[in-house]
């Protein structure tokens, strides 16, 4: 018998069949009696002040309620402490095109539409910042006056000797990397349904609800209360089914504030949602990226120094930018063991929608720019990509130069799976002409040791309850935005309990209901809120066994329970068991609401019937089921409710430098992978044929949902690596759609082999750590060092386009020494590129603007 | 715009209801049927969200006009959208076979592709792994980088076969 019986099966998340057979609910399929349609008016200059807006003639027309503007909510609010610079609605200046200036509030979509057009708006135009490196310069018309030289924030940091570390090298390389922004662009468009009830005693609106897509409902509960002056207490947020979220839905959203507003103007209950192009423009993406990497190595392949300097184009708003800008410096640490660390971050502004959060937050491109140049020190010290990784490993537990702990590390495991199923070494050197296989490795945090806004508080809480029908309900907080996370906690429940989870259900990210979680971001929430779930299930089995205990006449430790069943420790364990949570785990599957009905009544009548009776006069006994354990400790103890919370230890919390606390985490995952490509010569075109991904995740809980991550994150990475970009002009996005942003489709996929590495994690709930994030970083840099392999060419410059591969490739055959694209060194034609964004529009010969075009200057 | 009197055949129902000529039958079936499983990913028929069965073939139901299908002095055609393919009220071998092999995550796009699965099985029910791809190259995921869904494809093919 397996050492688990539910953690480590292969099951369906406990909500798929609702998402198989559309009954599942998303916040745009909800509708409430009375509800009305908000369209929001978005700025068409990308830097603007506000002079006059005139809604008289919108607000005329037949059908619409109100005309919310920037003045009805004009508090500023933001997701981090340090970055409160948003307002639900442009207040006197705008700053991107796109930028929220007006919300029409009206019986239909047509009719809102129609009233947009009519809204008058007084614009001065201010001059506009694009480029990172230019708005760095500017002296005055600063985005925002509190941040001299549009600059948010920047960071230096030095841990070690660098100096000495590079002087001890006997080779340093320094290259610039720059990788293109990226977006989430989730399936489901955000969408707020926000709603008043009526007070009871005043006869005055009073509580607000608020169902959203939203990966933290708590933050927004937060920051509606900030905007909207109202007690948290009386606001209710509730997350439905999530679409999907990547970080995009990891802080609040314009049109969740404004939806409030509106809802409160409108004296009636308004939904707003985005259409495909305002997803592009509310943003929170990747930042472009420009990364000046050097790093210096001795002979033998021994890192001594590390230096990055790192230039964040983060767009309008702060958002997470003061992390995103941190991560990117912390995490050079806890992959590889590296002496010496030099880092100088910048985080600037520009007038472009913000960026925020995006799966593997902050360290995707700098680890692009890493193992890049990890790979040209392996091929100039003539060492093997693979062994210049496995000499540089860290040796946990251990704590890294810049106050990271580590404790379990699988990467050396990650990196011998990878190597074999890949047949690195057998393959690798007999590849056709333009063909090669490129590796490289990453990592995530699992969870921040420390929350956005700091405080001793647990990061997460789950209560439980169990009645006397042996149903077993479970409190989590955690937003389950498709990762699994309410499987996850089913599952963890479960096994503490010894049931099976047709038992259980999760009621999950409702705030009146749920006790608090920070949320759904930085992979935190199997681990901590996995541990609060353990912790919950413990001190809830703790009254059952005691209850158990009396009845069996022994100590409640020897109170065993597994399978639906309690029994005496050294005691035969009952038969049949096997069976029925095996029959338990296929009922899941059904559609939620009938499996539950059916085993709660057949249990129930169990209870009522036979079972009561059988209780009246028995003396002590051997085993029983699980419903008769309960219903001892519910009689025992009254209602069985338990709960458990879990805090980030004080050790895994980091150093006390400035900045220290963005990057510490009580556990890390790891990634090693290997890509096989093919190069057109003519055409520069790149083919994937295949990624192997082996994945350190502490322990798969369910190998399914870690397998789906995984390659999910590995899809990502190569949409950003091959074809996804947001490419700009003069602020405007010159591709706000599925089609234009090239998401890839499934003939464009490659297969993608997941392996999955357990390395038991000394804290994680079973051993398990983050599985989402960690992989997506690596699969940009081993397809650049694929491609290396394949034709000799380094792409410096993400994604690989075929013209920016061409380039590279025409650069090397007429011996160019150096590429460098976006400075113009392109010996093929333009000779000056445009330094924002797709970098391929050169200066001045662009497509032709429209006359309407709102970013066609005079 | 002045409303109309249609009648539309959705799920083997027929169902009459009065709407603006100009409305889409993606909103037609969402806000006026309460069949929310449609969804609306994108403005510009790139995602595949939307997708319905008419007369049993995927139709993007976000680029097409409710009176269209409406039933004249013949019925019109028959609709078939996500909650159509259940199986007597419990899943469809496909979406078993999507829920057991990750083929849905977030679980936004899985609708659209339950309708062309389905469609394509029922024209092919065995088909290559390069015409599964084909077929399914018109709807969009973020999740799952589609590899599990292939497996789903696969075993609901198996059980499919393990049952007749």
């Amino acid at each position: 018998m397996s050492e688990f019986s539910v953690i480590g099966k292969r099951v369906a998340l406990v909500d798929s069949a609702g998402k198989t057979t559309g009954q599942g609910k998303y916040t745009d399929d909800l509708s409430v009696p009375g509800m009305l349609t908000g369209k929001i008016l978005h700025s068409p200059y990308p830097h603007a002040r506000i002079k006059k807006i005139d809604t008289s003639k919108a607000e005329a027309v037949d059908g619409v309620v109100c005309v919310v503007t920037g003045p009805d909510a004009p508090n500023k609010y933001g997701i981090l402490p340090v970055g409160h610079d948003e307002t639900a609605l442009a207040v006197e200046k705008v700053r991107y095109v796109g930028d929220n200036v007006a919300c029409v509030v009206a019986e239909s979509e047509s009719i809102a539409e129609r009233a947009l057009e009519l809204i008058e708006v007084e614009y001065e135009q201010l001059p506009a910042w694009f480029d990172p490196e230019d708005s760095m310069k500017a002296e005055k018309d600063w985005i925002h006056p509190q941040r001299p030289n549009n600059i948010e924030k920047d960071y230096h940091h030095v841990f070690g000797d660098p100096g000495k570390g590079f002087a001890e090298a006997d080779v340093v390389m320094e290259h610039r990397y720059i990788a293109g922004e990226v977006t989430h662009a989730a399936m489901e468009p955000h969408c707020t349904l926000a709603s008043f009830e009526i007070d009871s005693q005043t006869g005055q609106p009073g509580r607000l609800t608020v169902w959203s897509s939203t990966q933290v409902p708590y933050y927004l509960q937060h920051k509606l209360s900030i905007v909207l002056e109202l007690p948290m207490q009386q606001i209710r947020v509730i997350k439905p089914l999530v679409g999907g979220g990547f970080g995009g839905k990891s802080e609040v959203i314009p049109l969740e504030i404004i939806a409030a507003v509106a809802a409160r103007k409108a004296k009636a209950p308004v939904k707003i949602t985005y259409t495909r192009e305002e997803v592009f423009w509310a943003h929170r993406g990747r930042p472009r990226t420009i990364i000046d990497m050097k790093i210096g190595a001795k002979k033998d392949g021994h890192l001594t120094a590390v230096a990055a300097k790192v230039i964040q184009d983060g767009g309008a708003y702060c958002s997470y930018g003061v992390v995103t800008i941190l991560y990117s410096g912390a995490l050079l640490g806890a992959l590889y063991d590296i002496p010496n660390i030099k880092y100088d971050g910048y985080r600037v502004l520009t007038n472009k929608p913000a960026c925020g959060a995006m799966r593997g937050h902050g360290t995707v491109n700098v680890r692009f720019a890493f193992e890049s140049q990890l790979d040209e020190i392996a091929a100039k010290l003539d060492i093997d990509p693979a062994e210049i990784r496995r000499i540089n490993l860290l040796k946990p537990p251990c704590i890294t130069v810049n106050n990271l702990r580590v404790q379990s590390y699988g990467l050396p495991e990650c990196i011998d799976k990878v190597i074999s199923r890949s047949g690195w070494h057998e393959r690798r050197s007999k590849l056709p002409p333009a063909r090669g296989m490129g590796m490289a490795c990453s990592h995530y945090v699992s969870g921040a040791a420390n929350s956005i806004i700091r405080s001793d508080m647990p990061h997460s809480t789950v209560n439980i309850k169990i009645d006397r029908d042996g149903g077993v309900v479970v409190y989590t907080g955690a937003s389950d935005i498709g990762q699994g996370s309410d499987t996850m906690v089913a599952q963890i429940v479960a096994e503490v309990l010894g049931i099976g989870l047709g038992r259980i259900r999760v009621i999950a990210a409702d705030t009146d209901l749920t006790p608090i979680d920070i949320g759904s971001y930085s992979s935190r929430v199997t681990f901590m809120n996995g541990n609060a779930s353990l912790r919950a299930g413990q001190d809830v089995r703790k009254k059952i066994a005691a209850a158990a205990a009396v009845k069996m006449n022994c100590a409640p430790e020897d109170v065993m329970m597994r399978d639906d069943r309690v029994w005496k420790r050294g005691t035969a364990e009952p038969a049949t068991n096997g069976a029925h949570a095996e029959q338990m785990l296929e009922k899941i599957d059904a559609p939620r609401g009938s499996v539950r009905e059916v085993s709660g009544r057949v249990e129930g009548q169990t209870l009522r019937g036979s079972l009561q009776q059988k209780r009246k006069d028995e003396g002590p006994k051997d085993s029983m089921s699980f419903e008769e354990a309960v219903v001892s400790a519910i009689d025992f103890t009254g209602a069985l409710t338990g709960t458990g919370s879990y805090a980030p230890p004080k050790d895994a919390r980091g150093g006390a430098f400035k900045g220290a606390g963005v990057g510490p985490s009580p556990a890390y995952s790891y990634s090693a992978q290997v890509a096989e490509v093919t190069v057109d010569e003519e055409t520069g075109e790149v083919k994937v044929h295949k990624v192997w991904a082996a994945h350190d995740c502490g322990r798969a809980l369910n190998p399914v949902s870690v397998e789906g991550q995984v390659i999910g994150s590995v899809w990502m990475g190569l949409g950003q690596a091959m074809q996804e970009e947001m490419v700009w002009k003069d602020g405007l996005l010159m591709n706000p759609g599925m089609l234009e942003y090239k998401s890839p489709s499934a003939t464009e996929s490659p297969e993608v082999e997941c392996i999955i590495v357990e390395s038991v994690d000394p804290e994680g709930p079973f051993g398990a750590k983050e599985a989402s994030e960690g992989s997506l970083a690596a699969t940009i840099p081993a397809i650049a060092n694929a491609i290396y392999d394949a034709v000799g060419v380094r792409l410096r410059e993400a994604p690989f386009t075929p013209e920016r591969v061409l380039a590279a490739i025409k650069a090397k055959h007429s011996e160019k020494k150096a590429l460098d694209i976006t400075r113009g060194d392109d010996p093929v034609t333009p000779t000056t590129f445009r330094e924002h964004g797709g970098s391929l529009w050169f200066k001045g010969k662009g497509p032709q603007r429209h006359a309407d075009d709102p970013s066609r200057r005079a | 715009m002045k409303k109309e009197l249609i009648e539309l055949r959705v799920n083997g129902r027929k169902h009459e209801l009065a709407i603006e000529p100009s409305e889409l039958l993606l909103d037609v079936l969402r806000q006026e049927l309460d069949f929310t499983g449609s969804k609306r990913g994108c403005d510009d028929s790139s995602c595949g969200a939307c997708t319905v069965l008419v007369d049993g073939v995927p139709t993007l139901s976000c680029t097409m006009l409710a009176m269209s299908c409406a039933s004249d002095e013949q019925d019109g055609p028959d609709i078939t959208t996500v909650e159509g393919i259940a199986d007597h009220g419990a899943l469809a071998a496909i979406q078993k076979a999507y829920g057991d092999w990750g083929g849905a995550q977030c679980g936004f796009c899985t609708p659209g592709f339950m309708v062309t699965v389905k469609a394509l099985l029922d024209r092919n029910p065995e088909p290559s792994e390069e015409e599964i791809r084909h077929a399914l190259s018109g709807n969009l995921c973020r999740c799952t980088g589609y590899t599990q869904m292939y497996q789903a494809i696969k075993a609901a093919i198996e059980a499919e076969q393990a049952n007749r």
